[in-house]
């Protein structure tokens, strides 16, 4: 069954915005899925309509073959949603928050108090259940945003920027718990703004922009679509100008650091090779930019007008 | 499982979610119903009753015990489900339920039911406090307790629509300055309307706390100036509209969904 269909779906917000301009989508069983795009893309309406947290002006919406408008519960049941903003009473403890929102989906207090405890564990939020949620850091809430949308062993976890405001190490933590969900059968459909997140995480990816689908596709075809790489090279001793390093094209940043674009056909080997030739020892080297980022630029700029 | 399995649950979570709340915060939700109805029961009843002659045959202070009871169950009633459904769109956690297999009618009913049960507990309160100033009859107690449940019932589900529709805290004060107020203390709560002049009476009569007052008030002393069958039906059909209304608004996501 197929955890996600949408077809044209269409939204115009009352001020006249249209946000989403008909938009296809189809992500697979078990997979982990990206939906990019910069900010105002359409990305937040295209998840609020899934969740049936915004109505779609039209378009249809199947969750596991369950129609929205048509059977919208069986839709609802098998949907965990983190969203973009932390929208639980501030007032409540952790615990509380989890227990509730585990009674809509039908689990009793007693067995939602079960289920939390390796959740909020392996969140690290086990200390901090009794705590009140507006005592919670920023890091913390959103940790509380993913326990809350597990409770119910969702078949489709739907996080919308889940590891925004969230430290390096905690991040780290996230990523193996997602992949660990996503390993036991969970389908994951990911929004986020840091690429290497998405490039490491997921298989399949689409990029939104200005509410059109720009791009949907496998992420090692959108990757093996890269022509060359640009590194940059920290240089051991100083350079008073840029070498000749043909077929090399490249540019002197300052006296210790150098630009390369490596096109294709040509090899990192070569140019060290040309280096070393020269007498040019590097330190160090670094990719220029991360390989999506620069894809997701070239798509999203020369992308679909407004 | 099955879906009455979890509808029954889920109303079970958002009925015990309600009733923590206004528990928990009982010094706002319950003593300044107390406080101001012993005051009412003061100066009304004992410095300024003394003054006014029988009403209906009752001391004065008996007279106003059934409408002021009444009158803290439905401000009580009202005042729970809008503040507590406005805070939950307020910081947008009514999500949790949006998101969820939860029907309207079972959030509407979730609801209702908080709301039924702070003014309930209020109204038991107020008539402990009655008891410290005067003798509390009860003459018909099935009809008094229905009246009490219907009255509840019907003001937390407008209290309920009134949530929906407010955009910030000062919607959900306005209806019961501008409309609620209004409607109780000229709703008999303070006068048989047996002393308005024709006209007067007429138009107290489109007020529909009269018919929950008087029916209280026949439930408690055994008479009133409404005929307790026509009360019962108006209240009734005042609950079925509403709840229809409410379910529609409901239903369409209004002040809920964008
Ligand atoms: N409630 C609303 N009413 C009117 N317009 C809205 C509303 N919510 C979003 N929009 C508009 O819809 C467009 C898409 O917004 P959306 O939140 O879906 O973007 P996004 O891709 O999630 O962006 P971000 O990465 O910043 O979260 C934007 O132009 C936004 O201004
Ligand atoms: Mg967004």
């Amino acid at each position: 069954m197929t955890p996600l269909k949408c077809s044209q779906l269409t939204k115009t917000y009352r001020n006249g915005v249209q946000a989403l301009k008909g938009i296809d989508l189809q992500v697979k069983e078990g997979d982990f899925f990206a939906l990019l795009g910069p900010n105002g893309a359409g990305k937040s309406t295209a998840i609020g309509i899934i969740c049936s947290l915004v109505r779609k002006t039209a378009g249809k919406v199947a969750v596991f073959g369950h129609d929205l408008d048509e059977d919208p519960f069986g839709a609802r049941c098998s949907i965990g949603l983190v969203p973009q903003e932390f929208n639980f009473n501030q007032f409540e403890s952790v615990i509380n928050i989890i227990a509730n929102q585990a009674g809509y989906y039908g689990i009793s207090w007693k067995q939602a108090f079960k289920r939390a405890e390796p959740i909020l564990k392996r969140l690290d939020l086990w200390q901090k259940r009794h705590t009140e949620a507006r005592f919670l850091s920023g890091g913390m809430k959103r940790r509380l945003l993913i326990a809350r949308a597990l409770l119910h062993k969702p078949s489709l976890l739907i996080l919308d920027e889940p590891t925004a405001g969230v430290d390096i190490e905690i991040r780290h933590t996230m990523w193996q718990f997602m992949s660990e969900i996503n390993e036991q059968g969970t389908t994951i459909i990911l929004t986020t703004h840091y690429l290497e997140e998405a490039e490491s995480l997921c298989r399949n990816i689409a990029i939104i922009n200005h509410g059109h689908i720009v791009e949907c596709t496998s992420m090692n075809r959108l990757l093996q679509r890269l022509s060359g790489e640009c590194v940059v090279l920290n240089l051991h001793e100083p350079l008073q100008e840029m070498p000749l390093l043909a077929p090399f094209c490249g540019r002197r940043i300052d006296a210790l650091t150098l630009e390369v674009e490596i096109s294709d056909g040509h090899s990192l080997n070569e140019l060290f090779c040309l280096l070393h030739e020269k007498g040019i020892r590097v330190s160090s080297l670094r990719n220029k930019q991360n390989r999506l980022e620069r894809l997701f630029l070239d798509l999203v700029q020369g992308g679909a007008p407004a | 499982m099955s879906y009455s399995r979890v509808y029954a649950t889920a109303l079970m979570t958002i009925i015990r979610k309600e009733v923590r709340r206004f528990a928990s915060i009982w010094i706002q939700t319950i003593v300044p119903a107390a406080i101001t109805t012993a005051l009412y029961f003061l100066i009304f009843g004992k410095v300024i009753g003394s003054q006014i002659a029988d009403m209906d045959g009752y001391s004065y202070i008996e007279f106003i015990v059934p409408g002021l009871v009444l009158m803290s169950v439905l401000t009580n009633a009202y005042g729970n489900v809008v503040s507590s459904f406005y805070s939950s769109k307020f910081q947008h956690y009514v999500d949790e339920l949006l998101i969820a297999p939860v029907p309207d009618w079972i959030i509407l009913a979730g609801y209702v039911f908080g709301g039924v049960a702070r003014g309930l507990t209020v109204g038991l309160v107020v008539i402990l406090v009655a008891m410290l100033f005067t003798r509390v009859q009860l003459v018909h107690p099935l009809i008094s307790l229905l009246v009490f449940v219907l009255t509840a019932i019907l003001f937390s589900i407008a209290g309920f629509i009134n949530a929906v529709f407010a955009n910030n805290f000062d919607d959900i004060s306005i209806v019961p300055t501008f409309v609620l107020t209004p409607l109780t203390y000229l709703g008999g709560v303070f006068y048989s309307i047996s002393l308005l002049p024709p006209f007067w009476q007429s138009v107290s009569l489109a007020n529909p706390v009269l018919y929950m007052v008087n029916g209280f008030r026949y439930g408690m002393l055994g008479r009133s100036d409404i005929d307790i069958e026509i009360a019962l039906l108006i209240i009734v059909a005042f609950i079925l509209l509403l709840w229809s209304f409410a379910l529609r608004l409901l239903a369409h996501g209004t002040g809920l969904k964008t």
